[in-house]
């Protein structure tokens, strides 16, 4: 309490509406000023339904990411049908989609899939299926989408080289693609509150020495450097080693901006009257930092690790896609668009760019929903 | 002036050797040294391995000894001789198989950097001067996709669609006949024929940086009681916008470039890669994957030098138009 009182800010206080008699929570006073921002607050959504996605990826996906049928090689897009006409022009409520007719093209001498729709394969809800892990813990055997028929085709956005369903591949790599962009910003949020508030807090030699070093690494073209640093993994680590190291690398150079923005933050507060009056009190250095410093710019930091999210996704995307971040058996956006880089798998089966409009669209609503969040921890803006 | 371009020099030259630090940081990272390497091929390949010749390569570059002498001898190589060492792919020396590529690479961010500023200019003018209209809107909204979509996302969108469209295949930088043939107005037109692609996707994002930055200064700047003033003394609209606050509000402007660059160079490895353009960046991923260190710590480290001297020449740019820089206490 005595730290709500301290970081409230005059400013604050007005947005109150007068008349009430309990003063509103700072978390209160934030989402009241986020909430005006429309667009900020359709991408906070937007955030959280990947996020869901990412969590509930093995209930949400058809199949399994892995399982591939050599019959399906490049099977375009079924799309699902709502409804079902029979001949006489009557409709009913039938979800399904239709199965896949082949045809040879005789000029390109290649197989290619029509879609038929004499065939129409039910869809339901709620199917059972084998046993698994939900996130690997709960225990679960129901699939929230799918089809009963055995062997029937399913593939909503398409199949791969391999015939290996689209979206469930998309479903789990949203998981890892999130999951790594969360854990990198993390790791930098770590490095650059310790680095950057020491920095700020005791100035001096240490200040003007980590200063020049955010520079120098922020002045060096980053590909390059993320590519000579993933090179030099061993080919043989594992799945979990390899996303363990490339979330370090990139944190390596994420640490610079938020221990630029921890800095900014403590140098501006260190003069404040209420830090004065702290040290005047005699607290300890610790007891300042943590109980009257860090509450009054924690929705700061919050605010800018939001907005460096995207650039962590964008750059393991990268990565990913050059063949040097994740590998092969870990399935992530950049590894789903490695199999989209040439112009005739392109032309053969352009569904394959699918991760690219997901990666477009998590970016839009992080940086959205980010600039909302800095708005509304602004004590100042209005 | 003479005292702050001696000051960015020195500060540069600081900058290099760190860069040039990081570099041989790199080319040590991979275990095992790449002799060692090189010799199993060889053996592999059932080539004859000379000794006495792997001998004066272990002894030249110093292989075995301490870190520091090895960069020693690296660097030495590099400052006195220009010698970059041996890259053991292509058996031949890293200096000739890299300036063309690097050259390549200069002149396609050059061209990007040039299409940023001439488009970013008149739209971000207009997008201040004519606050939200349905063209600010657009550029807003189109700059927020700019910013938003990967590089390498875009080039491969326009791939495709200029497959379907057009039935062509983007790619490369010159048609096989005009590769080697000396410059032309026919080779020219080749060249704008094949590096648009490119230069649309690396321009793209910083395009709608400098948008959005130049619209917020000249917003800011036309608010101002001497833009009043000059409207008062009934100067045309058209000069009263463009002979003050756009110039006042293009300094903020030019000091992006020394951030703008990184990314820049940044995003033409990865665009180049796709796009399967002859520049520094297909070369650095296929040595990094081929562990043939030599040849991609010494792209790496021209990367690095070439963002550094274009961050000092903004700098430069930045103190001689204008003099607060110039003169200022720092």
């Amino acid at each position: 309490m005595a730290v709500e009182t301290m970081t409230h800010n005059p400013a604050d206080a007005v947005a109150v509406p007068a008349g009430r008699a309990r003063p509103e929570s700072q978390i209160g006073l934030m989402w009241r000023r986020f909430r005006r921002h429309r667009l900020a607050l359709v991408s906070l959504w937007v955030v959280i339904a990947f996020y869901l996605v990412a969590l509930l990826a093995e209930f949400l996906a058809p199949t399994d990411p892995s399982a591939y049928s050599a019959r399906y090689t490049y099977a375009p897009p079924q799309g699902i049908q709502l409804f079902s006409t029979s001949e006489d022009g009557s409709w009913r409520f039938f979800p399904h989609v239709n199965g896949y007719a082949t045809e040879i093209d005789q000029k390109a001498m290649r197989r290619t899939f029509v879609i038929d729709p004499t065939v129409e394969i039910p869809v339901q809800f709620f199917v059972p299926s084998d046993p698994y892990l939900l996130a690997g813990v709960i225990p679960m055997s129901v699939k929230f989408i799918g089809v009963t028929e055995a062997r029937a085709p399913f593939y909503i956005l398409g199949a791969d080289r391999l015939g290996r369903d689209l979206l469930s591949r998309l479903i789990h790599g949203t998981r890892i693609s999130l999951s790594i962009g969360l854990a990198g910003v993390t790791l930098s949020l770590f490095f650059g509150i310790i680095i950057g508030g020491f920095a700020g807090y005791y100035g001096g030699w240490f200040d003007s020495a980590v200063m020049r070093v955010v520079e120098f690494i922020r002045s060096m073209p980053t590909i390059p450097l993320w590519l000579g640093l993933a090179a030099a993994l061993p080919k043989d680590w594992s799945a979990l080693q390899t996303y363990f190291a490339i979330t370090v690398i990139l944190s390596l150079i994420g640490w610079t901006e938020l221990a630029r923005v921890v800095r900014g933050r403590f140098l501006s507060l260190r003069t404040e009257d209420f830090v004065t009056a702290a040290q005047l009190d005699g607290a300890s250095d610790w007891r300042i930092i943590t109980r009257h410093m860090v509450p009054s710019f924690m929705s700061h930091i919050i605010a800018a690790a939001t907005l460096a999210i995207p650039g962590m996704i964008l750059a393991e995307t990268a990565l990913s896609f050059l063949g040097l971040g994740l590998q092969a058996p870990i399935v992530s956006w950049g590894t789903l668009l490695q199999d989209a880089q040439n112009i005739r798998t392109l032309a053969t089966a352009p569904w394959l760019l699918t991760p690219g409009i997901c990666v477009v669209v998590i970016i839009l609503s992080m940086n959205f929903f980010g600039d909302g969040l800095r708005d509304a921890a602004d004590p100042h803006g209005r | 002036m003479l005292r702050f371009i001696s000051g960015r020099l020195i500060a540069m030259v600081l900058t290099l050797w760190a860069v040039s630090f990081v570099a041989f940081a790199i080319i040590q990272l991979p275990p095992g040294d790449y002799l060692t390497t090189y010799v199993a091929t060889l053996s592999a390949n059932g080539d004859r391995v000379d000794p006495a010749a792997i001998e004066a390569l272990r002894r030249q570059y110093g292989f075995g000894e301490p870190y520091l002498v090895q960069y020693w001898k690296w660097i030495t190589g590099i400052v006195t001789r220009g010698d970059f060492g041996q890259s053991f792919e292509w058996k031949a020396p890293v200096t000739t198989l890299i300036w063309g590529r690097l050259g390549n690479s200069i002149l396609l961010e050059g061209l990007a950097v040039i299409v940023m500023w001439l488009v970013a200019l008149p739209i971000g003018i207009y997008a201040a001067v004519r606050k939200y209209s349905l063209g600010d809107y657009l550029a807003t909204i189109g700059g927020f996709i700019g910013l938003a979509i990967p590089n390498f996302f875009f080039a491969l969108i326009l791939m495709y669609l200029t497959f379907v469209w057009f039935g062509e295949t983007l790619g490369g930088m010159f048609s096989p006949e005009y590769e080697t043939a000396r410059w032309s107005f026919a080779r020219l037109w080749d060249f704008l024929s094949h590096a648009w692609a490119p230069i649309l996707v690396l321009s793209t994002a910083g395009t709608a940086e400098l948008i959005r930055i130049l619209r917020a200064n000249l917003l800011d700047e036309l608010k101002k009681p001497y833009v009043t003033t000059a409207r008062a003394k009934g100067l045309s609209e058209f000069r009263t916008i463009l002979k003050y606050p756009v110039r006042v509000a293009l300094n903020p402007l030019v000091s992006t470039i020394g951030w703008l660059l990184p990314a820049l160079v940044s995003s033409s490895v990865i665009v180049s890669v796709v796009l399967n353009l002859p520049t520094a960046g297909p070369l650095l991923l296929r040595s990094l994957t081929s562990q043939d260190m030599f040849l991609a710590g010494a792209i790496i480290m021209l990367l690095g030098v070439l963002t550094v001297i274009g961050t000092l020449v903004s700098d430069l740019l930045l103190a001689w138009i204008d003099p607060r820089i110039r003169y200022g206490s720092k």
